[in-house]
């Protein structure tokens, strides 16, 4: 089973809910594995602290042009819809950092002057401890496109009982490349203006994606019940909440609310468990 | 000549917008760019009444016309974005407008269409012209809509005699962030004295010397942990990266956001004076000396 934990808005604590949920899964000693798909801005590991057992160089394929058998036609440039090859002098020039690996160019040449070359792009890392699984993926600084390295990450663990895909945040093709293909999907918000903006966009994303969903509501303080509403007005399952305190805060800045939020919050680790379970089993029936 | 500051933050949540609003109320003779536009929340603050609305198109998507279809399966093999079903539809989530199928189909059955991805938008605040934009759902070529953004807060600025621009970034440090840096006057990283926040910093300062573009940090909550702000302070320090700001821990700063208000104009509190203090060091730091 696939678990992919986003959120729309940033700092909401999609990577808190992730290992909280792994390090659950774990204890229960189901075979679980969890994938940092937040490339840009990998942290699942600044807090599950394994050590790197592995690392793998992940790549794109782009274009690589034999001038000598280039006859100049130009169809390259025309089949490209990214930019990426430009005609100068009569000759490609290819620039690497615009193309999505689409395989037009190679496929469309008349003279087989094209092949295809591995670019890296960023790198998967991989480690286990306490019984979680671990691969995260880290684009390298500069590197524009993110998708093509989650769906890497995506590979891995595919035996794992539960997998559960920490997501960027926002609605756009990073998110749904690692939301893609899960059986549920955690949105973990707050109660908060913004927090309930994104909300919304991460709904419809969920809605337009066709994947069951439910809503953690971070940092729940009393007597706001925006969220709340929020989610009763869509009809939109709240599973569980999490308050705002000020032990949370310092122990999250320290590295170790993990193990804190699992002590003393179990019950709500236990509601989404229990929901995701239920909502899947129903989802196959 | 306009200046262009850009916030960003590596991390999400570390208070990017509530800090871009504040200098919204801040500065004189300003526009607004909303460069988050995947998940834009300035436009909460500010409250804008929009004048102008443009579509963005974002690039095309494959159709399969099922009644030229032979059902062959080129496509499907051919298409490196598993965007094509076996029962020849196309995933539009998945297709990112290649064209291939299109070209390469021996049924002529597949057509490209334009798609939209988007909206930006021009508007009025009692700040200052603003302008945003709302990336449809699961869209990609956010940097594209960037572009756009930052272009037309360039032109309206240029037109009204505007001399600063005030740009909302989006986490991460993607497509959207390197459309927003490039070519940019100087960047305040907003961050946060966690592990992650410090982890977050450093790569999207990475980022931002990459472009060469100039920057300075501001810790937000930094008396939540004293000891990662000091951390911070001394990665500033190794790298030359002038500390602009140390912002407490302000119940204010929520009640502000839930009131639609910038932090600035809601309180008068320790963090609100903290972001105001901030604002006259990057006043001087941007528009009285030349970048």
């Amino acid at each position: 089973m696939n678990i992919a934990v986003a959120s729309g808005k940033g700092g909401t604590g999609k990577t808190t809910i992730s290992l909280c949920l792994a390090s659950y899964y774990a204890d229960k000693e189901i075979s679980v594995a969890l994938l940092d798909c937040d490339v840009e801005e990998p942290n699942v590991n600044l807090f599950l602290q394994s050590e790197i057992m592995g690392k793998v160089e992940a790549h794109v394929l782009i274009p690589s042009v034999d001038n000598s058998l280039c006859s100049g036609c130009g169809k390259c440039g025309e089949i490209c819809q990214y930019s990426a090859i430009v005609l100068i002098k009569g000759k490609p020039l290819v620039l690497k950092e615009m193309c999505h690996s689409c395989g037009g160019c190679f496929l469309v040449c008349p003279e087989k002057a094209i092949s295809e070359v591995k670019r890296t792009t960023g790198v998967i890392e991989l480690g286990e401890l306490n019984g979680i699984q671990y691969a995260g993926g880290r684009l390298n600084i500069g590197e524009a496109m993110s998708p093509p390295l989650i769906k890497d990450v995506k590979e891995y663990y595919s035996g794992a009982v539960i997998r559960i895909m920490d997501s960027p945040p926002g609605t756009s093709c990073p998110v749904i490349e690692s939301v893609k293909g899960c059986d549920f999907l955690v949105l973990v918000s707050e109660p908060t203006p913004f927090g309930l903006n994104d909300l919304k966009l991460a709904a419809e994303m969920a809605r337009a994606m066709k994947i069951p969903f439910g809503v953690v509501e971070n940092r729940t303080s009393p007597g706001n019940n925006s969220l709340r509403e929020f989610c009763k007005s869509e009809s939109i399952p709240l599973i569980a909440s999490i308050p705002d305190t000020k032990e949370i805060a310092v122990r999250y800045s320290r590295g170790d609310s993990v193990s804190y939020i699992k002590e003393n919050y179990r019950n709500e680790l236990d509601k989404i468990a229990n929901h995701i379970s239920s909502s899947v089993r129903a989802d196959m029936t | 000549m306009i200046k262009e500051l850009v916030i960003l933050s590596g991390k999400g949540g570390t208070g990017k917008t509530s800090i871009a609003a504040s200098f919204a109320a801040l500065a004189e003779n300003k526009i607004m760019a909303d460069c988050d536009v995947d998940a834009a929340d300035l436009h909460l603050v500010l409250t804008p009444e929009n004048y102008k609305e443009e579509v963005f198109g974002g690039g095309n998507k494959a159709y399969i016309n099922s009644r030229n279809c032979v059902s062959c399966g080129k496509c499907i093999n051919l298409c490196r974005f598993d965007a094509i079903s076996d029962f020849f539809t196309v995933d539009t989530l998945s297709c990112e407008g290649c064209g291939v199928c299109a070209v390469f189909c021996p049924a002529d059955a597949i057509e490209m269409k334009p798609h939209q991805s988007g909206k930006w938008f021009e508007s009025e605040t009692e700040y200052g012209p603003l302008v945003h934009a709302r990336l449809g759902i699961a869209e990609g070529n956010s940097g594209k809509l960037v572009t756009i953004i930052r272009n037309k807060a360039k032109e309206i600025a240029k037109n009204e005699n505007i001399n600063l621009i005030i740009a909302d970034g989006s986490p991460g440090t993607g497509c959207p962030v390197i459309a927003t840096v490039t070519g940019s006057s100087f960047v305040l990283i907003v961050t946060e004295p966690t592990v992650s926040g410090i982890h977050d910093l450093k790569r999207v300062h990475t980022l931002i010397e990459h472009f060469r573009v100039r920057s300075a940090v501001c810790i937000n909550r930094y008396d939540i942990n004293l000891e990662k702000a000091d951390e911070i302070e001394e990665f500033c320090r190794v790298k030359e990266i002038p500390l602009f700001g140390r912002i407490p821990y302000d119940d204010d700063v929520t009640k502000a956001q839930v009131a639609g208000k910038s932090i600035v104009e809601y309180s008068s509190g320790p963090a609100a004076e903290a972001v105001k203090v901030m604002w006259n060091k990057i006043k001087k730091e941007i528009l009285t000396e030349g970048v």
